[in-house]
C-alpha cells in the first residue's frame, strides 16, 4: 500500500479532532489488544460528555414527570424538556415549537405520519413515492398504509452510482401522487439526495412530502423552512445523542388536521366517557410519559454540535471521505457501492473474495467496528446484485491516522482469503 | 483473545475457496431452503434420500466463509448416512460451537473435519452462520415447505 500521503499532511485546521476527542469517553479504550477505532456512525454515533453528564443531572437531580406535577423537580424537568424543544426548532429551524413532535426516532415518526395523515387522507387509487433507496423503515410503513387503504407504492429507481434517478421521478409523478417520503442521506450509500427538487416539483403535484433525515442532520445543517418539506424526521442516537429519542417536524398546518396517533395521558384537554377533547400542538402527539432524559440529551447533544458547528464537520467529513475514498481504491478488488457526485461520509464497498462479515470479523480483530450486511436496505442490496456490503461510516471526531489502520486491516482481510 | 486463525483454519479457507457439493442436484427428492434474515446468507440444500440414506446431497447460494465452509463440510460429513444418524451429528456439531464444555472423545471423532469450526464458539455472531446449512439440512429432510430460518 502507498504511503505518500499520510494523516499529518491532510489533517484539516476547521477541526481540532483531538479535542475533541477528549470528549467522547467511549473512545479511549482498546478492543481485542488495540485501540478502538470506531467506524460505525451511520448505525449509531458516541456521545461525549456533555450529553451523558445532562442524562447523569436530570437522573440526579431533577427527575419527575413532566406537565403535571407543582413541585419544584417537576418544574424543572418540564422546564429543561422543553427547553430541548425549543433546541430541536432551532437546530432544523422550525417556525414554531408546536412542530416538534418527540417520538422514539425517525422510524416512529415515519410511522405517525403514515398512520395519521396517511390513513385520514388516502384512499384506494392513490400513489405513494419512494425510492429504491430507502431504509426499511422508509418503506415498509408505506406497505403497510397501502395495505390498509388501498394505495399504490410507487419506486424512484436508482442509477449504478447510487443516485435517485430525477428523470424517472417527474416521470411517475401525477395527479395520483398524494405522499412523497425520500432519505435525505443514503444510510447504505452515502448518496445526499436533490431533496429541494423533489420538494419543489411534488408540491407542483400538491403532493406532501415528508424527508427522511436520520442520516442527514450529524452531517448536514438543515432548514426545514427553506425546503419548505412538509414532515422531516431524524433520530437522537445519530446525532451523538441517546438512543430512543428524535424528532418528527411538520408544519402546523398540517400537524393540526390529523387526528392523535395514540392516545393516553398528557394527550388531552379533558376526558369523560361521553367525549375526550385533545391537546393542543405538540402535545396531542405525545400520549404517555415521554422519554425525558432522551429528550434533554438530546438537547445536549444539538448544543454540543452547534459548538463544533455543522459546518465544519461536513467540511471535515468531507476531507476524510476523499481521503478513505482514495486509500480504499488502491485496496485490490474492492468495489465501492455508492459512488454519488454528491456524498456523505459513508463508504460501502465489497471485497472480491472476502465476504462482508469475514471483513467485519477480521477488522474486529484489529479493534476497528465497521457494520456488515444490508444495513436495512435490502433493495439496495438487490440492485448491486450483492447479498451485504461493508460500510465504514465516519463522524468528525474519526481522524486520517485510522483511516491508514482500516486500508492496514483490510488489506490483512484480503491474506487471510489469499 | 482469540487468534484469528483460530476460526479461519486452512480447513475453512479450503472448503470457501472451493466448496464441495456445490451446485444443484438434479434428481433431488427434497429440497429445502435456509435464509439468515440477519445478514442476508442465502442456501439451497438438495438431498437425494433412498430407505432414510442420503444418497447424495448438495446446496448453492452465497455467503460468507463461515456459512459455505460450513455447508461445505456439512454435506461432505452427511453423505452416505442416515436420517437419524445425520440428526445426531448435527447435535453433536451444535455442541460443539455452542455448548461451553468440549465435546467427549467420541464425538469429537464423529465430528471428524467438522471440528474444523469450534472456533466459531468464539463469535457469537457468527454461530449461525455455521449452523444455518444445518437447519437447511434438517428442513429438506423434514419435508418443510417453509424456508429454515435461523432467527
Amino acid at each position: 500500500m502507498s504511503e505518500a500521503s499520510t494523516a499529518n499532511d491532510l489533517k484539516t485546521p476547521l477541526l481540532d479532532v483531538e479535542r475533541i476527542r477528549q470528549d467522547f469517553p467511549i473512545l479511549h479504550q482498546e478492543v481485542n489488544g488495540k485501540p478502538l477505532i470506531y467506524l460505525d456512525n451511520a448505525a449509531t454515533s458516541q456521545k461525549p460528555i456533555q450529553v451523558i453528564e445532562a442524562l447523569d443531572k436530570y437522573y440526579q437531580q431533577n427527575n419527575a414527570n413532566i406537565h403535571r406535577g407543582v413541585h419544584t423537580l417537576s418544574e424543572r424537568a418540564t422546564a429543561d424538556y422543553e427547553q430541548a424543544r425549543g433546541k430541536v426548532r432551532n437546530f432544523i429551524n422550525a417556525s414554531s415549537e408546536k412542530e416538534i413532535i418527540f417520538v422514539r426516532g425517525a422510524t416512529e415518526g415515519i410511522n405517525l405520519i403514515a398512520q395519521s395523515y396517511g390513513r385520514t387522507n388516502l384512499k384506494a387509487g392513490d400513489e405513494i413515492i419512494i425510492s429504491e433507496m430507502e431504509h426499511h423503515s422508509n418503506i415498509v410503513p408505506w406497505q403497510m398504509l397501502c395495505e390498509q387503504t388501498g394505495a399504490i407504492l410507487k419506486i424512484i429507481p436508482i442509477n449504478d452510482d447510487g443516485e435517485l434517478m430525477v428523470e424517472e421521478f417527474e416521470k411517475i409523478l401525477s395527479p395520483k401522487t398524494k405522499i412523497v417520503s425520500v432519505v435525505h442521506i443514503s444510510n447504505a450509500l452515502g448518496t445526499i439526495n436533490p431533496v429541494q427538487h423533489i420538494i419543489d416539483r411534488a408540491h407542483e403535484h400538491n403532493a406532501i412530502v415528508i424527508i427522511d433525515g436520520a442520516q442527514a442532520t450529524p452531517h448536514t445543517a438543515v432548514d426545514v423552512q427553506a425546503l419548505d418539506c412538509d414532515f422531516y424526521v431524524f433520530s437522537g442516537h445519530k446525532l451523538f445523542g441517546p438512543t430512543g429519542i428524535g424528532a418528527l417536524y411538520g408544519k402546523t398546518a398540517l400537524l393540526e388536521a390529523m387526528p392523535p396517533w395514540q392516545g393516553g395521558g398528557d394527550m388531552i384537554k379533558m376526558v369523560s366517557f361521553e367525549k375526550t377533547m385533545y391537546a393542543d400542538l405538540p402535545y396531542k402527539f405525545e400520549a404517555g410519559t415521554p422519554h425525558i432524559a432522551g429528550v434533554i440529551g438530546l438537547g445536549a447533544a444539538i448544543d454540543y454540535v452547534n459548538s463544533v458547528g455543522l459546518d465544519a464537520i461536513a467540511a471535515y467529513e468531507q476531507e476524510l471521505l476523499e481521503y478513505a475514498t482514495e486509500k480504499a481504491l488502491e485496496v485490490k478488488g474492492l468495489r465501492l457501492i455508492g459512488t454519488a457526485e454528491q456524498k456523505a461520509s459513508i463508504l460501502s464497498f465489497v471485497i472480491d473474495s472476502v465476504h462482508p462479515h469475514d471483513i467485519g470479523t477480521i477488522l474486529d480483530h484489529e479493534g476497528i467496528a465497521i457494520r456488515t450486511g444490508h444495513h436495512c436496505a435490502m433493495p439496495v442490496m438487490t440492485h448491486f446484485n450483492v447479498p451485504a456490503t461493508a460500510r465504514a461510516s465516519f463522524a468528525f471526531y474519526n481522524t486520517f491516522t485510522e483511516v491508514d489502520v482500516l486500508i492496514q486491516a483490510l488489506e490483512k482481510a484480503r491474506k487471510v482469503f489469499s | 483473545m482469540f487468534d484469528l486463525q483460530d476460526l479461519y483454519q486452512e480447513v475453512i479457507i479450503d472448503h470457501n475457496r472451493s466448496p464441495r457439493n456445490f451446485g444443484k442436484l438434479d434428481d433431488a427428492t427434497q429440497v429445502a431452503e435456509g435464509y439468515n434474515p440477519l445478514c442476508g446468507d442465502k442456501l439451497n440444500l438438495y438431498l437425494k434420500t433412498e430407505d432414510d440414506v442420503i444418497t447424495d446431497v448438495s446446496f448453492d447460494g452465497s455467503g460468507c466463509a463461515i456459512s459455505v465452509a460450513s455447508a461445505s463440510l456439512m454435506t461432505d460429513s452427511v453423505k452416505g448416512k442416515t436420517i437419524e444418524q445425520a440428526e445426531q451429528l448435527f447435535q453433536d456439531f451444535h455442541n460443539l460451537i455452542m455448548e461451553e464444555e468440549n465435546p467427549g472423545e467420541e464425538q469429537m471423532q464423529s465430528l471428524g473435519k467438522l471440528a474444523a469450526l469450534a472456533g466459531v464458539k468464539q463469535y457469537p455472531a457468527r454461530v449461525k452462520c455455521a449452523t444455518l446449512c444445518w437447519h437447511t439440512l434438517r428442513s429438506a429432510m423434514q419435508g418443510d415447505a417453509a424456508p429454515a430460518m435461523t432467527e
